[in-house]
C-alpha cells in the first residue's frame, strides 16, 4: 500500500527499503517535466534533505529525502526521459532510499492525501 | 491589491479549462488541459489562439502626428506607410527603454499596441504631444486576439476573406458580422500569423468562430513565453527596462539611418544623445543566444562566467527556459559583445558551473509571409 507525504511524494515499503516518486497531484502542479537531476547512489541523506532537482517547462524545484537514510539506487532512465513522470506518475520511480529502519506509519494514507489536496 | 481585472474572454478560458493567474494586474489564462508543451507544439505546427485583450490599445490623432511621435519613438514613423506597422521603443531621458510598442499607420490615424504592465505609464507619457495637437485616446471596449501558426492564414481567411492577401506587418480593416475588425499581420511567436482588434461584443463570438476549426487551440501566457523566446524576441522588463539601451538590448535595428547621427531626422527623442553615441561607437554589451550543453534549464537571474571557476560574472540570463521545438534549454543574456558565437561560457546553476555556447538569435527560424 502507498503512503504519501506532504511535499506529494509517494512512499512503497519494499524489504528495508522505501521507493519514492512523486503523485499525479504533483505533476499537474508543475507541468511538463523537461530536466531531472538525481542524487548520487551511496549518499547519505536527512530527512527533508532537497536531492532532486526537477523543472517543468514553467520553473524549478525540489523533491526532498522524506526519511533519514543512504540513497540505494536512482531510476537512471529518467534524466534522459523526463516527461515519463507526467505520463505515469505513480508508475516512475525517483529513488529508492534506506533508513535505519522502515516505519511509514507516520505518513498519510491515500485518503488523508486526498482530504489534503482536497 | 487592486482587484485584477478580466478580459471579455474570461469565461471562455474558464471553459475551456485554462488556469488562471495574476498577470500584469489582469486575470489570464497561463495554460488549458494541453499544457505548455502541447500548446507551443501546436501553435508551430498548426495554429493557436492568443487572449492578449490586456495589452493597451491607443489611437493618435493630430496634424503630423507621425512627426509628434518620433519625438519619443526613435524609429521612422514618418516614412512608414499607410496600411503598414512597424516595432519601436519609447526611451527615456537615460537613453533606456520604457516600453516596446507596434505603431500602425491606419491613414488618418496612428494605432499603438503597448504592454500591458506599461500601459498607464505610456498614456501618461503620449500625452506630452498633446501639446502639439494630438488627441491620445486610449481604447476602451476592444478585445486583441492573436492568431498565430501555420494555419492562421487559412483558418482566418475561411472567417473573413481578403486577410490572406496580406503581407508581413501589413494592417487593415474588414467587416465581419456587423463589426469593424482592425488585423495586422503580425505577431509574437515568430509564426505567420495575425492580431485582430475586435469590438467586445463580437469578442467571444469570434474567439468561438476561430476555436470552432479544428486546427485552433487556445494557448496560454506559458507557451506565449517560449514561442517569443524561441523567436528570440525580447519581453519588457526582464530582455529590457529602463537601464538597458537599445544596443544592449540588440534593438538597434528599430532605430533606422533616417534618425541617426547624420540622418535626415537625427535624434530628437529622449536619450538620443547617448543612445545614438552608443550606437555609432558599437554597444560593450549585447543581448545573445545561448544554449546550455546538458538538460538543465538556465532561468532568468542566473550569472554568467567566461571560465569553469573564478572571476567576475560578465553577464546575467534575462530570459531562460526550455525551447520545445528546440528541443532542450534557450536562453538570452546580455554579454560582452566582443564574445563569438560558438563561444563557450558558463553558467552557475546550483553552485556549479555548465557549459554554455553562444547561439545566434533566433534559435527556431521564423516563417512569416513576406
Amino acid at each position: 500500500m502507498l503512503k504519501y507525504t506532504e511535499d506529494h511524494e509517494w512512499l512503497k515499503q519494499d524489504g528495508d527499503e522505501i521507493i519514492v516518486g512523486i503523485t499525479a497531484y504533483a505533476t499537474e502542479q508543475l507541468g511538463d517535466v523537461v530536466f531531472i537531476e538525481l542524487p548520487e547512489v551511496g549518499r547519505e541523506v536527512e530527512a527533508g534533505e532537497e536531492i532532486v532537482v526537477i523543472e517543468s517547462v514553467k520553473a524549478a524545484s525540489d523533491i526532498v529525502a522524506p526519511v533519514a537514510g543512504t540513497i540505494t539506487a536512482v531510476n537512471e532512465a529518467l534524466p534522459d526521459t523526463p516527461g515519463a513522470v507526467n505520463e505515469d506518475a505513480l508508475g516512475t520511480w525517483f529513488f529508492r532510499i534506506k533508513p535505519a529502519s522502515v516505519d511509514l506509519d507516520g505518513f498519510m494514507d491515500e485518503a488523508a492525501y486526498n482530504e489534503m489536496i482536497g | 491589491m487592486a482587484e485584477l481585472r478580466r478580459t471579455k474572454l474570461f469565461d471562455l478560458h474558464l471553459s475551456r479549462g485554462g488556469k488562471m493567474v495574476p498577470f500584469a494586474g489582469w486575470e489570464m489564462p497561463v495554460q488549458y488541459p494541453m499544457g505548455v508543451l502541447g500548446e507551443h507544439l501546436h501553435t508551430r505546427a498548426k495554429a493557436g489562439l492568443f487572449d492578449v485583450s490586456h495589452m493597451g490599445q491607443v489611437i493618435l490623432r493630430g496634424p503630423n502626428v507621425a512627426e509628434a511621435l518620433e519625438s519619443l519613438v526613435p524609429a521612422d514613423i514618418v516614412g512608414l506607410g499607410q496600411g503598414r506597422q512597424r516595432y519601436g521603443l519609447f526611451t527615456n531621458g537615460t537613453g533606456g527603454i520604457l516600453d516596446d510598442l507596434m505603431i500602425a499607420n491606419k491613414g488618418d490615424h496612428l494605432f499603438l499596441v503597448v504592454n500591458a504592465a506599461c500601459v498607464d505609464q505610456d498614456i501618461a507619457h503620449l500625452r506630452k504631444l498633446e501639446s502639439l495637437g494630438i488627441s491620445v485616446e486610449p481604447i476602451a471596449g476592444r478585445a486583441l486576439l492573436a492568431l498565430q501558426g501555420p494555419e492562421a492564414e487559412g483558418v482566418l481567411s475561411g472567417l473573413i476573406p481578403g486577410v490572406e492577401a496580406m503581407k508581413f506587418m501589413d494592417v487593415a480593416e474588414f467587416d465581419w458580422q456587423g463589426a469593424t475588425l482592425w488585423i495586422s499581420r503580425s505577431g509574437y511567436t515568430g509564426e505567420d500569423g495575425f492580431e485582430i482588434s475586435v469590438p467586445e461584443a463580437q469578442a467571444v463570438a469570434l474567439a468561438e468562430a476561430l476555436l470552432g476549426d479544428e486546427a485552433v487551440a487556445p494557448i496560454g501566457l506559458g507557451a506565449r513565453d517560449s514561442l517569443r523566446l524561441e523567436a528570440g524576441m525580447p519581453l519588457y522588463g526582464h530582455d529590457m527596462d529602463i537601464e538597458t539601451s537599445p544596443a544592449a538590448a540588440a534593438l538597434g535595428w528599430s532605430i533606422p539611418k533616417a534618425r541617426r547621427l547624420g540622418g535626415a531626422r537625427e535624434g530628437g527623442f529622449p536619450g538620443a544623445d547617448a543612445i545614438l553615441a552608443e550606437l555609432a561607437a558599437g554597444a560593450a554589451k549585447t543581448r545573445r543566444g545561448l544554449r546550455p550543453e546538458g538538460r538543465a534549464p538556465i532561468r532568468e537571474g542566473v550569472e554568467i562566467f567566461a571560465g569553469p571557476e573564478g572571476g567576475e560574472a560578465i553577464g546575467k540570463v534575462c530570459s531562460g527556459g526550455f525551447g520545445p521545438s528546440v528541443g532542450g534549454p534557450i536562453a538570452m543574456a546580455i554579454l560582452p559583445a566582443e564574445l563569438a558565437e560558438g563561444e563557450t561560457v558558463y553558467a552557475e546553476l546550483r553552485g556549479k558551473r555548465l557549459p554554455v555556447v553562444l547561439t545566434a538569435l533566433p534559435f527556431h527560424k521564423p516563417s512569416y509571409k513576406r
